[in-house]
């Protein structure tokens, strides 16, 4: 990794592979090597969308692969996310930063089946609503080899934090999740 | 329910599946009373656009009655209602900017990776034509699950039958943002490739807006004697020479405006069309684009290019040298349907756009097989197949 960058570009999106270091070290008690980030613009108000999302309990409504998030107290949570081959993994995440209207940010709590940290910032963007940034750190159960089979599962949290954040727009925008499904049986089946 | 599903390249099949359901709050249903097949049907059925499923089914040019209603939908039971091909849901920016088939939120989530991948950014949903288009079961069929139906859907007063308003759903408008694409200004003259449905309409539609004389390309003889009928002049492509009939008839200038309606399935044995069909063959992804060259080399210096046909991937020989030492101006797109249809609906009932003129075949939704033969067979009679549910065989 460079010491200075000659761009403005965002540090996730460095083709330096220890870049994610650098983003690492600005989350706080950032834990995970493998760096995420994608930004998506929604045709609402900040203090909207902040407040869906602070409500941890609202995520699974958009967020695929998250089979539940159950509040413990103020900062903690227990996460239940599922994982390649049908089963589950746990951790209790930290809530370590929380501006109204703005940014949260988490860390998972030692002993997670997959240590993983990030933030989601909601930025004003005018006429347009808001720009929303979500960078997550993770470490893929298996290292390099784990990853890859999360993709051929469609479960690598960058394919998944795009379409996470895709229905979240859809949600706020539109006060539902588009399908292409037909019947009542396929929208399950696609949703299992 | 009944409903025409694609099976594979040339085999499309009418299956009985399940009915659909509403499934979101904003959706209704609607029993479909016409649908028509549509020209870009043709590249599915000759297997030209990829992520097809077996089982799919086909259709985005539909009308009919509202059966169901969702919480959310503003629409009533017993309304007739058309219906645009692109689905969008008027909340996102570019829906409100009236970029209705850019709408950021039409496709499912999954759906949305391979325009991503492809295009840079996912463009909205469309009924019955790929995944790659969000999946959506078509109106090729009895009953349509149609979501945003208190944005897309546009109510048709009684009295007026089906078939003059049932083309506000795809052609129609294509036809007219194809010509105001082209940015006619008085006195100009205009040349159209392809006779299809939607250069027939960018004809009227060119005429109403202004352009004096309007040039009308094809070879089938019969849709260019349709082009007579309102008002252009004719080059069939297989008699004359195109490029040199087009200066001598513009005293060497070239056309003012040119609008491409052929699209990747451009018709005619040239050199790089040749070639082109044998990379399309081979699956080597390159779309069939003699049209779009011959339209750019003919426009006049300064002149404006309207590409209304459908193109879905990356094209060789494209003359961006002409094209920028000419210093032309590109527009393109699909259509923004649900901007186009309340005053085009109004244009229909004052008499001023003639639709029905189209029609050649009308059959029951249980030929639509042989609907879908007839029109990949022979183009020069068959201009536009209408599918009816319920309407019996013909003798």
């Amino acid at each position: 990794m460079p010491d200075t960058y000659t761009d403005d570009a965002p540090i996730a999106t460095s083709k330096h592979s220890d870049a994610a270091v650098g983003v690492t070290t600005d989350l706080i008690d950032g834990q995970g090597g493998a760096i995420t980030a994608r930004a998506v613009t929604i045709n609402r108000p900040a203090s909207e969308l902040y407040a869906y999302w602070r409500d941890f309990t609202n995520l699974p409504t958009f967020m695929d692969n998250v089979v539940s998030i159950s509040p413990i107290d103020g900062e903690l949570s227990h996460w239940v996310v599922k994982a390649p081959g049908g089963k589950t993994v746990e951790w209790d995440a930290r809530l370590t930063e929380d501006t109204p209207n703005e940014l949260l940010a988490w860390t998972s709590e030692p002993g997670a089946d997959v240590a993983n940290s990030g933030r989601i910032e909601f930025r004003d963007a005018g006429a347009r609503g808001t720009v929303v940034t979500a960078t997550i750190a993770y470490d893929p159960p298996g290292g390099a080899i784990g990853k890859l089979i999360a993709k051929m599962f469609q479960r690598e949290p960058a394919i998944q934090a795009r379409r996470d954040l895709r229905r979240f727009k859809q949600l706020m925008e539109t006060g539902e999740i588009a399908t292409s499904s037909r019947t009542q049986a396929q929208l399950q089946e696609e949703r299992a | 329910m009944r409903a025409l599903a694609w099976h594979g390249k040339h085999d499309v099949r009418v299956d009985t599946v399940d009915d659909p359901e509403i499934l979101n709050p904003r959706d209704c249903i609607i029993k479909v009373t016409a649908t028509a097949i549509c020209g870009s049907d043709l590249h599915l059925y000759d297997h030209y656009i990829p992520t097809m499923q077996a089982g799919d089914i086909l259709g985005h040019e539909f009308m009919g009655e509202v059966v169901e209603v969702g919480s959310k939908s503003t629409l009533k039971k017993g309304e007739r209602v058309v219906v645009p091909f692109t689905i969008a849901c008027g909340s996102c920016y570019h829906c409100g900017k009236h970029q209705y088939s850019a709408c950021d939120n039409g496709l499912p989530a999954d759906n949305q990776d391979i325009g991503q991948e492809m295009y840079g950014q996912p463009m909205a949903g469309l009924f019955g034509y790929s995944h790659l288009t969000g999946g959506y079961a078509g109106g090729q069929a009895e009953y349509v699950r149609i979501p945003f139906s208190d944005v897309g859907p546009i109510v048709i007063p009684d009295g007026i039958e089906d078939e003059k308003v049932l083309f506000l759903s795809d052609i129609l408008p294509t036809g007219w943002m194809a010509a105001e694409n082209a940015q006619i200004e008085p006195g100009d003259t205009v040349a159209v490739w392809g006779c299809g449905p939607v250069g027939l309409f960018a004809v009227q539609s060119a005429f109403l807006m202004g352009a004096e004389r309007v040039i009308a390309i094809d070879h089938f003889p019969h849709r260019l004697e349709l082009a007579k009928k309102f008002g252009a002049e004719t080059i069939n492509f297989e008699e004359s020479a195109t490029y040199d009939a087009l200066m001598v008839m513009t005293g060497g200038i070239g056309p003012d405006a040119v609008i491409d309606a052929v699209g990747l399935e451009a018709h005619g044995f040239f050199v790089d069309n040749v070639v082109d069909q044998i990379k399309a063959s081979m699956f080597l992804g390159t779309d069939r684009t003699h049209s779009i060259r011959q339209a750019i080399i003919a426009c006049r210096k300064g002149g404006r290019v309207s590409m209304p046909a459908v193109y879905g991937g990356f094209v060789d020989k494209f003359p961006l040298g002409a094209f920028m030492e000419k210093g032309l101006t590109l527009k393109t797109g699909q259509t923004h349907v649900q901007h186009y249809m309340p005053g085009l609906l109004n244009a229909i009932m004052e008499g001023k756009i003639d639709t029905t003129f189209l029609i050649s075949h009308r059959m029951d939704l249980e030929e639509a097989p042989k609907g879908y033969k007839m029109f990949h067979d022979n183009q020069n009679e068959v201009t536009k197949v209408v599918l009816k549910p319920g309407l019996g065989f013909a003798a």
